[in-house]
C-alpha cells in the first residue's frame, strides 16, 4: 500500500568524483549499469517499492541525462497530482555556492523539504546497488523510536570512499561509534546511505548546521552526537554493494555476473527494479554466435564470440569478434574479428574492424563515450 | 482545438478462434508475438507513427487482458488529452442492448464516438496482422484521387489469391469489381482489411446497411460491394512490404520466425517506424555457461542453461542446462525443464515442460508427414515429466507424467 507520511529524497551527485571517467558528462545517478539501467534505478525503486510516491531528487551539476532519463517520473510511477518525482537543481542565487555536501544540498531543497507534509525523510545516494525492503526498515524506524536509521552492510570497506561511516552498535543496534575512517582492514559495518530521519529533525539540524557553515552530514552532525541522537543501524543482508571506483564498478558487475544468489536478490520479482524503457526489439543471436556467461539487453545484434561480459542495449557485435569480460555500453559497434577482453567502453563506442586491445583483470582499460577506435 | 482529421477504428473483438487453446482468455489481438509484442502493437504504433493519435479500439471477445495491456495508452503514447486511445465495447442503450453483429455493425454503433471527433476520414484497421505502414501517405492519395473509398492491397501470388479477397482494377487504380475468395481469381491484389473512408459516405452506408436484414453487417461482405454497386469512387492504395496475417497456428509461428528470416526486412527498432509495447521490468537475459544460442530473438529477465536454436523467446522464460529449443516460440514466463526438448512448438503463457518430457517433432522425424504440424500448449499448463506431445497437437489440459499425446 502507498504509505503517505515519507518522502524520499536522492542525492545523485554526490560521491561524483570517485567514478571519474563515467561522470565526465554525467551524473553518479546516471552511470548505465548492468545492461539496461542507471545507478539512480535502485534508490529510486527502493523508495517506490516501499509504498513511497513523492521523491526530490537534489541535482547539482551534469544532471542533463539525469533529466532525460528520470524525465516525469513515469517508469518508476512516480508522475503524480499528489506528490510524484521532484528534480531539484540548485538554487541559484547569488550566496549560493554549488554544494559540497548534504547538508548545503539539503539546505538548497530546504522549501521543498519545508512545504511537505510527511513525517519521515529517507535520504538516499545513488552509487550503492541494493534491492532491500525499505518499508521494514521504516517500520523499524518508527518501532524502536529511534531519532536516525542508517541502512548498513558487513564486509569489507569501500575502499575508495574517503568519508564512508562505519559503525559500532550496543545489543540493541543503537550505534554507539562512528568511525569515518576508510583504513579498517577486517570486516565492518558500513554505511549503505541510506538514512531515516523525521523531517522536523532534519530541517532543524540542517538549518542550525548551515549556520556553523557546516557541510558533511556524516562528519558534522551524525558524527559528534552520536550520544544525543538515538542512531540505530539496519542491516542489510541481501546483496549491496557500494560503488567506489571505476575498478569496483567492473568488480561489482563481475560479481552479479558469477553469483546467481546476488543475481536473484537484486533482481527479485517481489520488488522489480525500474527504469526507462527503449522499446527495442529483442536481442538477435545470429547463426555464428557463440554467448555464454553474459548479462545480455534486448536491441543487440550478436554475430560473435561473447564470454562473461555484459551487454547493454543496442550492442552490435560481428561476425569473428571475441569479447571476454567486457562492459559494453549502450549502442557500442563493435567490427568483424574485434578481440577484446576486460575492456569497459561508455556509450556510442566504436572499435573498427580487426582491433586488439585487452586490459588486465586489475586495471580494465576503460574507453571513453563516442570513442572511434 | 484543431480538427481532428482522421480517426482510427481497430476492429479487435474476433475471436480468432483459428488460434485454438492461445485465444481461448485472451482476444487475438493481445496474442504475443515477436519475443515482447502483441498483434495490436503494430496497428497501435503504425497509426501512432502515421501521425493518428485518436484510435477507437473495438472490443468484444474477452477483452479483459486486452484492457489490461492498452491501459492509458501511454507505451503507444497515445494517452492524450484530446484523443487517444479508447476502449469502445458493445454497451447498453435506452432500447436495448446488441453485440455487434458484423465489422460494419460494430462502427455503426460507434458513430456517437466517431462524430465526437466530427473527422473528414475514418480509418478501418483490424487487429490481426504484423505489418509497417505510414497510414498517412493512404489518407494522402486518398484525398488526392478524391476517393470516397480507398483500399490498401498487397500483390500475392496467384495460386494464393483465392484465400483473399481479390481486387479488379482499373487502370486508374479505381475498384471494378471485388471478389472474396475467388474459385478463379482475375487479379492478384489482395485486400489488407485496411480501409479509408470519408466519414460521410461511410455514415451513410452504414445507416443503409442497418436497415437491411439479409445484411451481415461486415465491411467486406456487405458495404465495400454496396458501394462498389452504387457507383462510388472507389480505390485502391499499393503497399509492397512486409504483411502477415497471424490468424492460425501455422502462420503466427511463421510470422515469428520471419523475424530471424535474414531475407526478411522486418526490423522492429528502426527509430523512424518503432513498434511499441508495453514492457514489463525484468532484468537483462542472462546466457549462461552451459547455453548454447544460435538463431535466436531473446528478451529480457530470460535466463538460458540449455540449447536455443530458430526460436523466439519471450520474457522470463527459462531454458535449464540439458533442454533444447529448436524452431519454437516460448512466450512469456514458460520454463522448459531440464532433459526436456522442444521442437517446432508455441508454448505458452507459464507452460512448465517438465524433465525429460518432448513436445512436438521435426518434420524429418514424423511418421506421417501428412499429419505433421506445429504442437501448441496452452497457458499455464504442465507437461508432465517424460511425457511426450507429438507433432500437430494442442494441449488443453496438464499432461501427466509418461504420457504420450
Amino acid at each position: 500500500m502507498r504509505i503517505n507520511y515519507v518522502m524520499g529524497i536522492i542525492f545523485p551527485n554526490v560521491h561524483d568524483d570517485l567514478l571519474p571517467e563515467m561522470t565526465a558528462n554525467r551524473s553518479m545517478g546516471s552511470i548505465p549499469f548492468y545492461g539496461r539501467y542507471r545507478l539512480i534505478d535502485f534508490s529510486l525503486s527502493n523508495l517506490v517499492n516501499a509504498g513511497i510516491s513523492k521523491v526530490g531528487v537534489i541535482a547539482k551539476s551534469n544532471y542533463q541525462s539525469l533529466m532525460d532519463h528520470l524525465s516525469s517520473g513515469k517508469p518508476w510511477d512516480l508522475d503524480r497530482k499528489k506528490g510524484g518525482l521532484y528534480i531539484l537543481p540548485p538554487y541559484g542565487r547569488s550566496e549560493t555556492k554549488v554544494y559540497t555536501g548534504h547538508i548545503d544540498a539539503l539546505q538548497g531543497a530546504m522549501s521543498f523539504i519545508k512545504d511537505s507534509t510527511e513525517q519521515y525523510v529517507v535520504m538516499c545516494g545513488a552509487n550503492v546497488v541494493s534491492n532491500f525492503d525499505m518499508e521494514a526498515m521504516i517500520d523499524s524506524h518508527i518501532k524502536t523510536g529511534a531519532d536516525v536509521t542508517i541502512a548498513y552492510k558487513r564486509g569489507k570497506l569501500p575502499k575508495n570512499h574517503r568519508d564512508i561511516m562505519s559503525f559500532q552498535f550496543d545489543e540493541n543496534s543503537r550505534v554507539t561509534e562512528i568511525l569515518l575512517s576508510n583504513k579498517i582492514e577486517k570486516d565492518c559495518d558500513f554505511s549503505l546511505d541510506v538514512t531515516i530521519i523525521e523531517r522536523n529533525m532534519l530541517i532543524h539540524l540542517i538549518e542550525e548546521a548551515s549556520d556553523r557553515n557546516q557541510t558533511n552530514l556524516a562528519r558534522d552532525i551524525f558524527q559528534p552526537n552520536v550520544n544525543n541522537l538515538k542512531i540505530f543501524g539496519w542491516e542489510v543482508d541481501d546483496f549491496a554493494a557500494v560503488m567506489d571506483s571505476t575498478e569496483s564498478y567492473v568488480n561489482v558487475t563481475e560479481e552479479l555476473l558469477n553469483n546467481p544468489i546476488a543475481r536473484k536478490q537484486l533482481f527479485t520479482s517481489e520488488r522489480p527494479v525500474f527504469t526507462k524503457t527503449r522499446d527495442d526489439m529483442p536481442t538477435k543471436y545470429g547463426l555464428a554466435c557463440d554467448v555464454t556467461d553474459s548479462i545480455v539487453a534486448d536491441g543487440c545484434i550478436i554475430d560473435g564470440t561473447v564470454k562473461s561480459s555484459v551487454l547493454f542495449r543496442g550492442v552490435h557485435v560481428a561476425e569473428g569478434a571475441v569479447i571476454e569480460n567486457c562492459i559494453l555500453m549502450q549502442d557500442c559497434l563493435i567490427g568483424k574479428n574485434v578481440h577484446i577482453k576486460h575492456v569497459t567502453t561508455d556509450k556510442n563506442v566504436i572499435i573498427n574492424e580487426g582491433t586488439s586491445m585487452s586490459g588486465a583483470p586489475s586495471y580494465p582499460v576503460f574507453i571513453k563515450k563516442g570513442a572511434n577506435v | 482545438m484543431k480538427k481532428t482529421e482522421c480517426i482510427a477504428m481497430l476492429l479487435a473483438g474476433g475471436q480468432g478462434s483459428r488460434l485454438g487453446v492461445l485465444t481461448e482468455q485472451n482476444a487475438k489481438p493481445a496474442v504475443p508475438y515477436g519475443g515482447k509484442y502483441r498483434i495490436i502493437d503494430f496497428p497501435l504504433s503504425n497509426c501512432i507513427n502515421s501521425g493518428i493519435d485518436t484510435v477507437g479500439v473495438l472490443t468484444q471477445y474477452q477483452p479483459l487482458e486486452l484492457n489490461d495491456y492498452i491501459g492509458s495508452g501511454k507505451p503507444w503514447d497515445l494517452d492524450r488529452l484530446n484523443g487517444g486511445v479508447h476502449m469502445l465495447p458493445p454497451f447498453q442503450r435506452s432500447k436495448g442492448a446488441d453485440w455487434y453483429k458484423g465489422t460494419a455493425n460494430a462502427i455503426y454503433q460507434n458513430i456517437t464516438f466517431i462524430e465526437r471527433y466530427d473527422p473528414e476520414y475514418v480509418l478501418i484497421l483490424s487487429g490481426d496482422h504484423i505489418y509497417k505502414m505510414d497510414y498517412a501517405k493512404m489518407i494522402k492519395q486518398h484525398k488526392e484521387t478524391g476517393a470516397d473509398c480507398t483500399i490498401a492491397v498487397l500483390e500475392v501470388p496467384m495460386e494464393e489469391a483465392s484465400r483473399f479477397g481479390i481486387m479488379n482494377c482499373n487502370e486508374d487504380g479505381s475498384i471494378a469489381q471485388f471478389e472474396e475468395k475467388p474459385k478463379n481469381p482475375k487479379s492478384n491484389l489482395a485486400s489488407m482489411g485496411i480501409y479509408v473512408f470519408s466519414w460521410k459516405k461511410l455514415k451513410y452506408y452504414l445507416e443503409k446497411d442497418k436497415d437491411n436484414p439479409k445484411s451481415k453487417n461486415d465491411f467486406g461482405k456487405n458495404i465495400i460491394p454496396d458501394m462498389l454497386s452504387s457507383n462510388e469512387k472507389m480505390q485502391v492504395f499499393h503497399f509492397n512490404d512486409y504483411w502477415k496475417d497471424v490468424g492460425t497456428i501455422d502462420s503466427l509461428w511463421e510470422a515469428n520466425l520471419d523475424l530471424l528470416n535474414p531475407k526478411i526486412e522486418l526490423n522492429l527498432s528502426d527509430p523512424n517506424w518503432k513498434i511499441y509495447s508495453r514492457s514489463p521490468s525484468a532484468p537483462p537475459q542472462y546466457i549462461g555457461k552451459t547455453a548454447e544460442v544460435q538463431n535466436s530473438l531473446i528478451t529480457e529477465g530470460c535466463e538460458i542453461y540449455g540449447k536455443v536454436d530458430f526460436s523466439v523467446l519471450f520474457e522470463n522464460v527459462v531454458i535449464e542446462e540439458g533442454a533444447q529449443v529448436n524452431d519454437s516460440i516460448i512466450m512469456p514466463g514458460a520454463r522448459i525443464c531440464s532433459g526436456a526438448s522442444v521442437h517446432y512448438a508455441i508454448v505458452a503463457e507459464n507452460a512448465v515442460i517438465s524433465k525429460n518430457a518432448k513436445v512436438g517433432e521435426r518434420p524429418e522425424n514424423t511418421s506421417n508427414l501428412e499429419k505433421w504440424g506445429v504442437s501448441v500448449v496452452g497457458a499455464g499448463l504442465t507437461i508432465g515429466e517424460d511425457a511426450e506431445v507429438h507433432a500437430n497437437v494442442m494441449v488443453k489440459q496438464n499432461i501427466k507424467a509418461g504420457e504420450k499425446l
